[in-house]
């Protein structure tokens, strides 16, 4: 059994560093649909890639949430990414491969993956 | 289809929180004498009318506009009654809603459990205003998750904040490999 004595320490590690946190607030949501179309089709490792990745990278200013469906199934698991005074970017037929290269070259680069995009599927 | 019960039950539990559950209870235990895998969630929301519940095993029934089939329970009974076990949901409006799966644990068509640290692990850390009891049984041994217990030591550290988020991964996943001991359900 883990112990809840090992959750003690990463609440003291973290004290000193929560009031900075709270301080930022994010500026870029990356939205997975997360209904039945979104999760039959393999939107969970999505999900867990993206939060995993924008994690480790110490990406804060990106906010990785869920969303029911978004009414576009046949094109899931898609991924939102919605950047303050920028056009919403939609990702779909992703997968976790697709998921971080989405982080390398459009969260942390600024490239819009267009090859990914709805527009690029419904063309 | 789900290829994993583990998803049905991701799915069916994105329900309780649309409802506005405060406490969403999963339980899985899984008896080999008696062949039955039983699997319940049970929330606190906004609950169903009778009429409600008689309608939400049809496919051709949503609450959503989105589009216009809803197939979460659907999927669920489905993957249940395929295996010759049973579905059942009660509900009451204001109180809560209760939905119980039971599989026949050896049966050919049953789908593996598959990744339920995932599924408990993406529920806990993307709902971090909602509390989780999830209990893991197998045969004679178990484990329990509790977040209202975490959060009474986390105090206002978030879930899903990194640290706390790998710890509640590894107690899901640690727990679990203890109680499966090489047995894979």
């Amino acid at each position: 059994m883990k112990s809840l004595e090992e959750l003690k320490a990463i609440r003291e590690k973290m004290q000193a560093q929560i009031s900075l946190r709270n301080e930022e607030s994010a500026t870029t949501r990356v939205v997975v649909g997360m209904a039945t179309c979104g999760i039959a089709s393999g939107a969970r490792p999505v999900l867990t890639t993206l939060s995993d990745a924008v994690q480790k990278k110490g990406l804060s200013n990106i906010m990785v949430t869920q969303t029911g469906c978004i009414g576009l199934c046949q094109f899931e698991p898609i991924v939102e990414v919605i950047e303050a005074g920028k056009e919403k970017v939609t990702y779909v037929k992703m997968n976790p491969e697709k998921a971080l290269e989405v982080v390398e070259r459009h969260l942390i680069r600024g490239q819009v993956i267009t090859e990914y995009t709805i527009q690029n599927y419904i063309k | 289809m789900m290829p994993e019960i583990s998803l049905n039950i991701l799915d069916v539990a994105q329900n309780s929180i649309r409802a506005g559950a405060k406490l969403i209870e999963i339980t899985i235990t899984a008896n080999t004498q008696k062949d039955l895998l039983s699997i319940t969630i049970e929330d606190n929301g906004c609950g169903m009318t009778k009429e409600q519940v008689s309608l939400v095993s049809d496919p051709f029934y949503t609450t959503r506009t989105t589009r216009k089939v809803g197939l979460g329970i659907p999927f669920f009974q489905y993957a249940a009654n395929a295996t010759g076990g049973d579905f059942h949901i009660q509900s009451t409006v204001n109180v809560g809603t209760k939905v119980i799966a039971n599989f026949k644990l050896s049966h050919i068509d049953r789908m593996p459990l598959g990744d339920m640290t995932s599924t408990i692990h993406t529920l806990i850390t993307m709902n971090t205003g909602i509390d989780f009891l999830y209990q893991y049984t197998l045969d004679e041994r178990s484990f329990t998750l509790d977040t209202r217990e975490f959060r009474d030591v986390l105090g206002d550290v978030p879930f899903d904040n990194f640290d706390v988020s790998n710890y509640i991964k590894a107690f899901l996943s640690e727990n679990k490999a203890e109680v499966d001991n090489g047995f894979i359900l």
